[in-house]
């Protein structure tokens, strides 16, 4: 394998909802600056997978580290904090916020003023606003969002939320990016230039990507490794020219046909 | 008579199980109000002074009997409860929840001081429709309005249990209570259902009214304020939205309160009720029937 | 930047100015005592409905409870200048602070609820408090702590007033504040922007207890007396109200609702018996025709504060 940093390191990690075995022994790793994707059909486990790296759910079985620290049972925020950012399969946006104070939010961890100094109103607040504001409105014209900045996010078009929900994650300053489906709901078009997109997140931002999909055509352009869950198990991992020609992958996919 | 401790233990929860089918049969309203609209419906406790005030006119001034006057107040508090339904919460089924939660509350200052303009803020007294009877089971006391308060509350959840699960508009009150929309499109009429669903629990609410006036002779325009919430209280201990946790939260309830008026103090009774509602809610905030549902990511 | 501190003065000058003309009415006595008592009464109910507003309408959080803070600024006050000899400052600050730990012990673990769960909670809460004065002997019982000196007047609740709303209007402008509007507007999305959602809940709750907290010290020592039967969930009811029909989230709204309302309740005095049934009719056809309040989740300025050029959307 390569020289590179492991940033993410899943070992034998299971997960039981009562009775179901929902995710079952998935190891996985991602180095930094990798782009992987999971893929799998619906109902393969992925997004419960990607709920157990983000602290969502605590895995029953198996170690996460992420940097070389445990990922088991730190709650959500504290993962985004250790330098994992998602975005949701169904988009959560701040919906009745301005996309402005959207990314604004996503900041406020790198925020040092304390209440005190936000009730006084003191330099050292004023200051780290005036950032925090440029730096934000710097990441919104990234993703052509600039001119929005002060509509509520609810108003946006369908891709534009998709983009801000994109931005909003960066904006926490993340080691990992982790998106969820993010193609969901776009046409033909809007899907070639996410995936355009998101190579140039990652040499932009100098950032890892997980990426989630059930469309494997999407992830083959765009993914350098990938990992391929059916049933909570992972039938496959490899390049992308691998898992192509790989058979239960195949079967996984069009259901017996080769 | 002998005082000891279990013996004093038995009495206080024949006191408790009677005061506690009164809150049961408030709390299925709520229940039920609550599963349907997801609605706390502050109104409901004045529903029950309603009801209680419309069987004081049915046996005092129109001199009926028990059974005429229950069976009078719970229909005249189905027709109130269909009527509020209508003007002040359809309207309002798409508004933001706590903006209909206001409506309620105002709805229920709006009957307690109606009632107050008609009736006078003065207490009532309750004409004595049994005379009261004492038993004594072994050394034990049980007179004859609790039975009377037990046998009709257990009538009347027997009676709710039937509809609710064997006919034709209980099923279309738990599909919309489970899913409003996927009832809609199998062709259930939302609007009557809820309707329906107030009828049903207001009356209840104004059965336990007279059975109320019965057990204290006493009856006032804010008498539904503190059992309303108890009521609710029942409700949430049962588990919200399950009929069978209602009753079982409204008894609990009761017993608890009996036996802290009887071993501690009557003025920490109020406050047990609600010490209740905190300790279940934190260990277990679906209710002791209650299912749990978590928000998917 | 500097438009934020412009905007700070502009609204300091305007409460000066306010407060002259309402100073100089009463000694001119174009506001007599009745009105004047209302005064005071609509400024404490300002504190109320924003403290409240922190909580419910910023974070998110649904409270019924805040009766029970106020009852505890009321009682602790009134013992700290009652019973204990201490300044009426010094009472001020001890009701804040005691209704700001009870703030915190309470919310620690009951914010973990949502939606209704909280509500009736707090609800239960807020009622355990003032069952658990109407115990205490020291405290008067059910017959209440009577004897309180009147300390309070309208200069003291205005300024303490207006010192309240500039804290809340720099909460809500700051990473704090936006914090609690990102549980508000959706807590699974806050948690992955790193935001320790039971922190801010906590914190929102405390604040807001706190200052129904002021405002208990402020309404004991106006009004003589501290009794039991003025801090039920009716009370907690009314302030609700107050902030539901301002708008939850507008901090301007809070204060039109208190103002509002107080102001129907003294106009009716007169007519005590038709007064709850025109209140309650009042805010019934209000929710019915504007149940995003008065002014939704916006504050009054809002527009004209958008519209300055390359301005960011600050008051």
């Amino acid at each position: 394998m390569s020289e590179k940093k492991r940033l993410l390191d899943l070992q034998d990690v299971s997960i039981v909802f009562g009775g179901l075995r929902a995710v079952s022994n998935f190891s996985m790793h991602i180095d930094d600056g990798e782009l992987v994707g999971l893929i799998g059909p619906n109902g393969a486990g992925k997004t419960t997978a990607f709920n157990m790296i983000t602290g969502v759910y605590l895995p029953t079985e198996g170690q996460i580290h992420f940097d070389g620290k445990l990922v088991n049972g730190k709650k959500s925020y504290q993962v985004t904090q250790m330098g994992m950012a998602r975005t949701f399969q169904n988009i959560r946006l701040f919906s009745e916020l301005s996309v402005l104070d959207n990314v604004k939010i996503a900041y406020n961890m790198h925020i040092n003023y304390s209440l005190p100094h936000a009730i006084l109103r003191v330099k050292k607040y004023f200051d780290e606003e005036n950032n925090v504001t440029e730096e934000a409105m710097k990441l919104l014209s990234l993703f052509h969002l600039e001119k929005h900045a002060h509509d509520l996010a609810k108003n946006l078009p369908y891709g534009a939320q998709r983009r801000l929900e994109i931005a909003r994650a960066l904006a926490t300053k993340p080691k990992l990016l982790l998106l969820d489906e993010p193609a969901a709901g776009m046409n033909p078009q809007e899907t070639k230039e996410l995936m355009e997109m998101i190579r140039w997140l990652r040499d932009n931002f100098k950032i890892s990507i997980l990426l989630i999909e059930h469309d494997m055509s999407l992830v083959m352009g765009v993914c350098e490794r990938l990992y391929v869950l059916e049933y909570g198990m992972c039938i496959a991992t490899g390049t992308p020219d691998e898992i192509k020609k790989n058979k239960r992958v195949i079967k996984a996919y069009l259901g017996g046909e080769v | 008579m002998e005082t000891g401790f279990l013996h004093q233990l038995v009495q206080q929860l024949i006191n408790g199980i009677s005061l506690g089918s009164i809150y049961a049969l408030i709390a299925l309203g709520y229940t039920m109000i609550y599963g349907i609209l997801k609605l706390i419906n502050f109104a409901h406790g004045d529903i029950y002074m309603l009801g209680a005030y419309i069987g004081f006119v049915c046996t005092s001034i129109l001199k009926l009997s028990f059974l005429p006057a229950l069976i009078i107040s719970m229909l005249g508090a189905a027709l109130a409860g269909i009527i509020i339904e209508r003007i002040a919460y359809r309207p309002m089924r798409n508004a933001p929840r706590i903006a209909i939660l206001i409506t309620a509350i105002g709805v229920s200052f709006f009957l307690e001081n109606v009632m107050i303009l008609v009736a006078s803020p003065q207490p009532r007294t309750f004409p004595a429709v049994f005379t009261a009877t004492v038993y004594h089971v072994g050394s034990w006391v049980v007179n004859s309005q609790q039975i009377v308060i037990l046998v009709s509350a257990l009538v009347l959840m027997v009676a709710l249990t039937y509809i609710v699960n064997q006919t034709k508009a209980g099923k279309a009150m738990r599909a919309v209570s489970f899913d409003a929309d996927a009832a809609r499109l199998m062709g259930i009429d939302i609007d009557s259902t809820i309707s329906m669903t107030f009828a049903l629990g207001s009356a209840l609410a104004a059965a336990g009214g007279v059975l109320v006036g019965i057990y204290y002779n006493s009856i006032d325009p804010l008498m539904g304020m503190v059992p309303g919430i108890k009521a609710f209280v029942a409700a949430v201990l049962g588990g919200i939205g399950v009929i069978p946790g209602a009753m079982l939260g409204g008894i609990i309830l009761g017993v608890v309160e009996a036996l802290v008026s009887g071993f501690i103090s009557s003025t920490f009774r109020d406050a047990a009720a609600f010490a209740i509602l905190i300790i279940i809610l934190l260990f277990k905030p679906q209710g002791l029937m209650g299912k749990n549902v978590r928000e998917k990511v | 930047m500097n438009k934020v501190r412009k905007f700070d003065l502009k609204a300091l000058a305007a409460s000066v100015v306010v407060f002259a003309a309402l100073q100089g009415m009463m000694a001119a006595e174009i506001i007599g005592p009745f009105w004047e008592l209302n005064l005071v009464l609509i400024c404490i109910n300002i504190i109320l409905a924003s403290s409240l507003n922190m909580i419910n309408g910023f974070t998110g959080q649904f409270s019924i409870g805040h009766a029970g803070f106020l009852a505890v600024g009321a009682y602790v006050g009134a013992v700290m200048t009652v019973k204990l000899g201490f300044s009426f400052p010094l009472a001020i600050v001890a009701g804040t602070i005691a209704a700001g730990i009870l703030g915190f012990l309470i919310g620690l673990p009951t914010l973990r609820l949502d939606g209704d769960y909280l509500a009736i909670a707090t609800l239960g809460l807020g009622e355990i408090i003032r069952i658990c004065i109407l115990n205490i002997e020291y405290v008067g019982g059910a017959s209440g702590l009577m004897g309180i000196p009147r300390m309070t007047n309208f200069t003291v609740t205005f300024w303490l007033m207006i010192a309240v709303l500039f804290f809340i209007k720099n909460f809500k402008n700051s990473a704090h504040g936006r914090a609690c509007l990102a549980i508000r507007e959706n807590e699974i999305a806050a948690d992955t922007m790193g935001i320790d959602t039971t922190k801010y809940k906590v914190m929102a709750f405390t604040l807001g207890a706190s200052f129904a907290g002021t405002a208990g010290v402020l309404f004991s020592h106006y009004f003589f007396i501290a009794h039991p039967a003025s801090f039920t969930f009716m009370r907690s009811f009314d302030v609700l109200t107050m902030v539901v029909l301002g708008g939850l989230g507008s901090l301007t709204g809070s204060i039109t609702g208190a103002i509002l309302l107080t102001f129907i309740s003294a106009a009716l005095a007169d007519f005590p018996e038709w007064r709850m049934i025109i209140y309650s009719l009042a805010m019934i056809i209000l929710m019915l025709y504007r149940p995003q309040g008065l002014f939704g989740n916006k504050e009054l300025s809002e527009k004209v504060f958008s519209s300055l050029k390359g301005g960011k959307k600050d008051e």
